[in-house]
């Protein structure tokens, strides 16, 4: 046919290759997702807790809030 | 087999072009089971079969045409117009709703008004509601105004 021979192609263990590669990609995307996850939502949530309750006076708090006059049982 | 005496019971009514063969068999003579076949089911309305079997010449062009790369065909034969029209019904929608609006829908309840929606909105910020990532976290409590 022609001059040139083309290289022979892959003609076996083309499900194992495409599964290897898919099972490595869908495992790097997973852990990824986790760790955007944890760092990105879980510990920015802990971290602003934490942040919030550290010098937190709940008893100034309740005296603001009735200050503002939301309460019904008290003024 | 089974299949042509299943579209046999049917009757002519409900089969295509296409499948004139199998109740006329005096159109084509052979049936080409590699073809997809009509099937006249209420769950598969719209069943494969090619629309027209006897291509007229300008349809058989066309065919010919559509082999080689679409680029090259003219813009009538794309599907713009059908986008076009498309978008046109989907406008014409948005003045029968803007109709709807004014026509149709009574008034809206009184608490969407902006009098209302601020003395709300003051309430929440009293009760200090979702005070570390939410509502009233955004709220700046010393200068009075919302946090930049």
């Amino acid at each position: 046919m022609a001059s040139g021979a083309l290289a022979k192609p892959q003609m076996r263990g083309l499900l194992a290759k495409r599964l290897r590669f898919h099972i490595v990609g869908a495992f790097i995307v997973a852990v990824g997702v986790a760790c955007a996850y944890k760092f990105g939502v879980a510990e920015q949530r802990k971290k602003a807790y934490a942040d919030f309750y550290r010098n937190y006076d709940s008893m100034k708090d309740f005296e603001e809030m009735r200050r503002a006059g939301i309460f019904q049982s008290t003024k | 087999m089974l299949a042509t005496r299943a579209l046999s019971l049917i009757g002519k009514r409900a089969i295509s072009t296409s499948v004139c063969v199998r109740a006329h068999g005096s159109v084509v003579k052979s049936e080409d089971y590699a073809l997809p076949a009509y099937v006249d089911r209420r769950d598969y309305p719209l069943p494969d079969v090619a629309h027209v079997k006897h291509l007229s010449a300008s349809q058989k062009a066309l065919k010919e045409k559509e082999k080689a790369d679409w680029g090259s065909l003219s813009r009538d034969e794309k599907w713009k117009t059908v986008v076009g029209v498309a978008m046109f019904f989907i406008g014409f929608t948005g003045l029968i709703l803007i109709w709807e609006k004014l026509y149709v829908y009574g008034p809206i309840p009184h608490t969407f008004d902006e009098e209302w929606v601020a003395m709300q909105t003051k309430r929440m910020l009293d009760m200090k509601s979702n005070p570390i990532q939410g509502f009233s976290a955004k709220w700046d409590y010393d200068k009075n105004e919302w946090k930049k």
